[in-house]
């Protein structure tokens, strides 16, 4: 009987699901694609803990499940415009790894940062910037401005891929109007609206995946994070990374202990462990973003202490936003120009 | 006796359906074939290497995300299927009643609503559930699951019922069968293409699952598309392509040994 | 055979009764986690969106004036909500496009299956699942493999010298269409099968012995006894791919919205949960006007099977 070999294999296969759990557990909450299994394999030996990741792709996604509660992860990683929100909602524990031990290790302006005065509750995992990629086959010009997608040359008209995360798009467009981050001027943000919905008929799409797509030639530009940028190069030397004259943000996701984490002892070593500079680098190494340890560098792998991707330049840094959280009237207005541009 | 044609040949139609298959598997072979690629990417081909079979062989994230998904969309399927069979011999070939149009509604409820609303009604729901019971288990993801398959499960084992030969019942019931005994003898052999259909259905409606997966899940609860969703806005390897084909060469076993078991039987 | 009317009375309740008992199981499961969670979707439409995301619990019918009616960002002027119904739109037409698609391929799919040898009709049954065993995002990349500017498509014709410039395929709606016909298509043939499947042959042969023409033996004897199927099948592409998410976000390149990612940007980063709420019951309510058109028109034919 049909019925009776469906239900056999059927059984088989719930027979497996109530397997045993280790004694110690730490429960990471972490981007895709963002945890080297080195380092947690080097966490676990040291510790003898066992580690679960579970992904989630947006900060917003992490945000709403950690709001809700009753979600069993000990760590998240919310990027640093996020973080404050998470502070005032309560869902971080106090654990003042300003003051852990390997705390000293911590680069000078990623140790006292806006979004976390006295680092009292996060540790910077990774960092990097938003800029232009333009694949300089295609276009030779000059690629250190917006202009390349929002005001586009000819060789690069309809090959533009636009990644789409709302604020830091509307924040590019911002700065190629000379505005200030998080600005609610409408004069400023009619320009704003005005350039994305003309410029918009000249991209090709508004993507996340963009390491495959200039490598693969579906795009010749693109705006993208920086690790993005290096790991595209990495497969095709023509393809270049800039940041932007007018203005560029600068981000960092940080590790940050749950309010109702259950494993609150291991977490705290966890914190502690990724300020390690051996430790530090294995993140970089895996994620391609540099991170906020001193003397991390010299346990990088050769290709990224050389990248120009990674290192931000002095000067230019002077004119890096950190990003931050926009206030709501801000966001609001964000959205609705957001809505209307993909119409 | 000769006819002018074959009715069962239709020329037209077998020209059609060998489009639809082509159009089935076009993707699958493209997508084997890079699983097979030696290059980093899914878009350049740069020789035939093994060696993502082996990174993802040695993914213990990944493999414990396959073993869960494939628990999940099981469970899900085996539940929904039995209770789809049974809704649907309610809600069929009879006299309209109180509650029958309501009944109906509410099987294909989960087909109207977009995911991503399930998804975030199912987060604010179950997180109050879970933080009074402090049950945090695979239950939610399955009972989750097991909602949105009912009609999938229902619809082809509906369509089947209806304008199903009664007769045939009726004789059994007048040749003194009990109603369980005409069920299984006549009504389930009669109903089992259906069944199938309906179970596969909700199989692999659970198994391809991302948004209400996403919401739902509670920490180290990945399922294989959560996992790759994650990948999605980084990078994507020729790693996934091996693990989809691994995916796939294991249920074309399975299929193949169902299909010949079930031919020695007829 | 004559009863008394109490009788029959009685018969009927416990037929009645036996019948709510056999559905308890499937309502029970989705109370629980289908129509229980709705109705929180109805009370979030009625809400004020918290700051980052989430409610605030006072009642505001905001975000269903927004559904319809917009505020310029700029000039303050309330107009019809002009971005929402292109996208409204758009994603019916695409929707629709897709099932008739969908059914012109699959139905002479499923009469083929269905007129193969009892023996390999299971064979060509399961190499219509087994595209479904591969994970949705997977497959969907396999597609896009094959119409990017230097994929299969592109290649061989420039190969052959038909073309010099890669023709752009990827990122339009009609890359979006073909994903999810490719997607949704075996949706549609499975359920067509199981109709056609019990569809008596010799009724079709009958038609021919009297001479009718194949095109009113198909819209005389095959249609009207697959209508079942046609529903069932119609049904299950038609409404995923209306709100579809994955699709759209991988084939169409993001640039334009749909339903489904028009409203995953209000939970998301548009953190505007009462608007995302409202959209979501509007959504529904246009799918469950066409279904109850639907089912009322086709549902005629088939309740004296």
């Amino acid at each position: 009987m049909r019925l009776k070999t469906t239900l056999a294999v059927a059984a088989m296969f719930l027979a497996t699901t109530g397997l045993a759990r280790a004694e110690g557990e730490l429960n990471i909450f972490n981007w895709g694609n963002y945890t080297s299994p080195e380092l947690i394999k080097k966490f676990e030996d040291t510790y003898k803990v066992k580690v679960t990741i579970t992904d989630y792709d947006s900060n917003d996604t992490a945000l709403a499940k950690v709001r809700q509660g009753g979600h069993g992860f000990d760590i998240a990683m919310p990027s640093q415009n996020y973080l404050p929100i998470w502070i005032e909602e309560g869902l971080v524990l106090e654990t003042n790894p300003g003051q852990m031990e390997n705390a000293k290790n911590m680069l000078p302006e990623w140790a006292d940062p806006e979004f976390d005065p006295g680092r009292k509750y996060s540790v910077p995992w990774a960092l990097g910037t938003v800029g232009v990629v333009v694949n300089t086959d295609v276009y030779k010009g000059p690629i250190d401005t917006w202009a390349v997608v929002f005001d586009p040359p000819a060789e690069l008209q309809g090959k533009i891929n636009i990644v789409p995360e709302m604020n830091d798009v509307i924040h590019a467009a911002i700065k190629f109007h000379g505005g200030e981050m998080c600005s609610a001027d409408k004069t400023l943000l009619k320009q704003v609206r005005d350039t994305l919905v003309a410029a918009k008929p000249l991209w090709v799409a508004m993507e996340y995946s963009t390491i495959e797509k200039m490598v693969g030639g579906d795009f010749a530009a693109t705006t993208d994070w920086n690790g993005s940028a290096l790991r595209q190069r990495l497969q095709n030397p023509k393809i270049q990374f800039a940041l932007p004259k007018e203005g560029f943000q600068l981000w960092s996701d940080n590790a940050v202990v749950l309010k109702d984490a259950k494993n609150v002892e291991n977490a705290k070593l966890f914190l502690n462990f990724i300020m390690d500079p051996e430790n530090a680098a294995m993140i970089s190494a895996f994620s391609r973003y540099a991170n906020g340890i001193k003397g991390s560098e010299a346990f990088m792998p050769e290709d990224m202490k050389t990248a120009p991707e990674v290192m931000v330049p002095a000067d230019l840094l002077a004119t890096a936003d950190y990003s931050k959280t926009c206030p709501p009237e801000a966001q609001e207005l964000y959205t609705r120009i957001w809505t209307e541009l993909q119409k | 006796m000769a006819r002018p044609f074959d009715v069962r040949r239709q020329r037209g139609f077998t020209v059609v359906a060998a489009f639809c298959f082509a159009l089935l598997y076009l993707p699958i072979v493209v997508l084997v074939t890079y699983a097979f690629n030696a290059g980093e990417s899914i878009a350049n081909w740069e020789g035939v290497s093994l060696r993502w079979f082996v990174a993802a062989a040695g993914n213990a994230q990944v493999i414990d995300a396959s073993i869960r998904s494939l628990q999940i969309a099981t469970a899900a399927a085996l539940i929904a299927t039995t209770a789809a069979t049974l809704a649907a011999l309610a809600t069929t070939r009879t006299a309209p009643y109180r509650g029958q149009a309501a009944t109906f509604a509410a099987l294909n409820l989960p087909l109207m609503v977009p995911e991503i609303v399930t998804a975030v009604a199912l987060l604010i729901v179950f997180a109050r559930i879970k933080m009074a019971t402090g049950y945090t288990g695979l239950g939610y993801l399955i009972a989750a699951h097991t909602a949105f398959c009912i009609p999938f499960a229902y619809l082809p084992i509906r369509a089947r019922l209806d304008g199903m030969d009664l007769n045939l019942e009726r004789a059994a019931a007048d040749l003194y069968a009990t109603p369980v005994r005409a069920f299984r003898h006549v009504t389930l052999p009669l109903l089992w293409p259906g069944i199938l259909a309906g179970f596969m259905l909700a199989f692999v409606i659970s198994l391809d699952d991302v948004v209400i997966t996403e919401f739902v899940k509670s920490g180290g609860q990945e399922t294989l598309p959560t996992y790759m969703l994650g990948q999605l806005r980084r990078v994507i390897t020729p790693e996934m392509n091996a693990i989809s084909t691994a995916f796939l060469a294991l249920s074309i076993v399975v299929v193949t040994v169902f299909f010949l078991v079930s031919r020695k039987r007829d | 055979m004559i009863r008394p009317d109490g009788a029959l009375e009685a018969a009927r309740r416990r037929d009645v009764r036996a019948r709510w008992l056999l559905s308890a199981p499937a309502l029970l499961i989705l109370a629980f986690a289908a129509i229980g969670p709705l109705l929180v979707v109805v009370l979030y439409s009625f809400l004020t969106p918290g700051p980052y995301g989430d409610v605030i619990w006072s009642f505001s019918t905001d975000a269903w004036v927004g559904v319809f009616l917009e505020r310029d960002i700029f000039d303050d002027t309330l107009s019809l909500a002009d971005a929402h119904m292109s996208i409204f739109v758009r994603s019916l037409t695409l929707a629709t496009a897709t099932t008739v698609l969908a059914l012109l391929i699959g139905f002479p799919t499923a009469y083929f299956i269905a007129t193969r040898p009892e023996r390999t009709r299971e064979l060509w049954l399961f190499l219509i699942t087994i595209p479904f065993w591969t994970n949705i995002l997977i497959r969907t990349f396999g597609m896009l493999e094959i119409i990017r500017n230097e994929g299969l498509i592109n290649t061989s014709l420039r190969t052959l010298g038909l073309i010099d410039r890669p023709i752009q395929m990827l990122f339009t709606d009609g890359a979006v269409m073909a994903g999810m016909l490719y997607v949704y298509l075996p949706l549609m043939v499975l359920p067509l099968y199981a109709s056609l499947e019990k569809l008596d042959f010799r009724l079709v042969e009958a038609g021919y012995d009297l001479y009718a023409t194949p095109f009113r033996v198909l819209t005389r004897i095959v249609l009207p006894l697959v209508k079942p199927g046609m529903i069932a099948g119609s049904i299950l592409v038609f409404i995923p791919a209306l709100g579809a998410y994955v699709t759209p976000r991988v084939l169409g390149g993001g640039k334009t919205m749909m339903l489904g990612t028009l409203i995953e940007l209000q939970f998301g980063q548009g953190r505007n949960w009462p608007l995302g709420a409202a959209l979501s019951i509007t959504l529904m309510a246009m799918v469950m006007v066409a279904l109850l058109v639907y089912v009322r028109y086709a549902g005629r034919e088939v309740r004296h099977g």
